[in-house]
């Protein structure tokens, strides 16, 4: 489950021990764009040790890694794939990126003895070309387990202002959200930057959740119980869903292959969805299974 | 791992610590500096001592302001310090 996935810099101790009891379901440890060249070193070493040290309270252990444009990216790797993060996030993600990044965890895992594929992969897709090569992005590897919307490196390559509306990322959204659903995994929408806008915060979720994204990212701790909320299923959701659930066990007991509901058909996509909608609520607690 | 140059690592911020290392003919010496001195002083100079064996460094001074840093932290400024200091 990741409704939530927090950046949190990766060469700041303070902000990384108290990550793990804001409320996201994931942490997202930074060594791009928020380490300052110099610190890079720092900030790799001090990601790996809270790795290898502190308790992260259940959230899923996100890392950024720097490109591999540049020898950091490669360094990146080497020193953090060796203490098993659950995820990798892969900057400007492309499928040759993806695909190299798979063989140098592979060879990580073999040396270190860690099941093969355990380590997953997160691209951030945040250039007109990786939108336009997204599906083909999530193909290249197994360990894809989610993409990430990078709008404000996105926006930039397009040369289009960011706006808190949204209407210059709508095809982009829609585009990963498709490929995603296509291929099985989560859709994660790019964070909203204003971080003093609440308002314009749950907006652009329910925006997101419209279309399919499946969570979202966050840069500041406050935003975290807004995505929770609106990526969660509601309490009406819950209701509904049970209805379609226990309306269906009632038709196959009396052996009807179509029924209704509420004077709806119920067939099968709404039955998937209700279905889905319960298996969510379940993940995070809100009814036991 | 022989220290050949001044390096510094960490920053003077709450919950870290400011880690200077000084190539020392005298072997390993720490000089610390922390708020938690009386309760944690004796700790924060073991992690140091046993991350610089670690390393196999036996020419360093670490001048070390600590700021609260838990010993991830000291861990890993220290071997950032080190490794600059080498390079």
């Amino acid at each position: 489950m990741r409704r939530s996935m927090l950046y949190i810099p990766g060469n700041n101790p303070s902000m990384i021990q108290n990550a793990p009891v804001l409320g996201a379901d994931s942490i997202i440890l930074d060594l791009e764009d928020s380490v300052s060249v110099d610190e890079k070193d720092s900030a790799r070493f001090l990601v790996r040790n809270a790795l290898l040290e502190l308790d992260f309270n259940g959230c899923e252990k996100v890392v950024r890694i720097n490109s591999l444009n540049t020898e950091l990216g490669y360094e990146d790797i080497d020193v953090i794939a060796r203490v098993k993060p659950d995820a990798l996030l892969v900057p400007k993600a492309t499928k040759d990126a993806i695909e190299e990044i798979d063989e140098l965890i592979s060879t990580i895992e073999r040396e270190e003895g860690f099941k093969l594929g355990s380590i997953k992969l997160i691209p951030l897709i945040e250039t007109a070309f990786g939108v336009e090569d997204v599906f083909n992005i999530v193909k290249s590897s197994k360990r894809v387990a989610a993409v990430l919307l990078g709008a404000e490196d996105l926006t930039a390559d397009m040369e289009v202002k960011r706006t808190k509306e949204g209407e210059e990322i709508f095809y982009a959204r829609s585009r990963i959200v498709s490929a995603c659903k296509a291929l099985k995994v989560d859709a994660i929408d790019t964070p909203f930057t204003d971080i003093n806008d609440f308002e314009g915060l749950k907006r652009d979720c329910q925006r997101a959740k419209l279309i399919g994204m499946t969570g979202k990212a966050a840069v500041n701790p406050r935003q975290i119980d807004i995505i929770n909320e609106v990526f969660s299923p509601s309490m009406e959701d819950i209701e509904w869903a049970k209805r379609v659930i226990a309306a269906y066990d009632e038709a196959q007991r009396e052996g009807k292959g179509v029924f209704s509901l509420d004077g709806k058909m119920v067939d099968a996509p709404v039955l998937a969805r209700a279905k889905n909608v319960l298996e969510k609520a379940e993940a995070i607690g809100l009814i036991k299974g | 791992m022989k220290i050949t140059k001044p390096a510094k690592a960490g920053t003077m911020e709450s919950n870290d610590i400011y880690i200077m290392v000084y190539p020392n003919e005298k072997g390993n010496e720490i000089q610390l500096d922390s708020i938690v001195l009386k309760q944690f002083g004796k700790q924060i100079e073991k992690v140091i001592m046993d991350t610089l064996k670690e390393l196999e460094v036996e020419n360093a001074l670490v001048v070390a302001k600590d700021r609260g840093a838990l010993d991830y932290t000291i861990r890993a400024r220290v071997e950032t310090a080190i490794k600059r200091a080498i390079k």
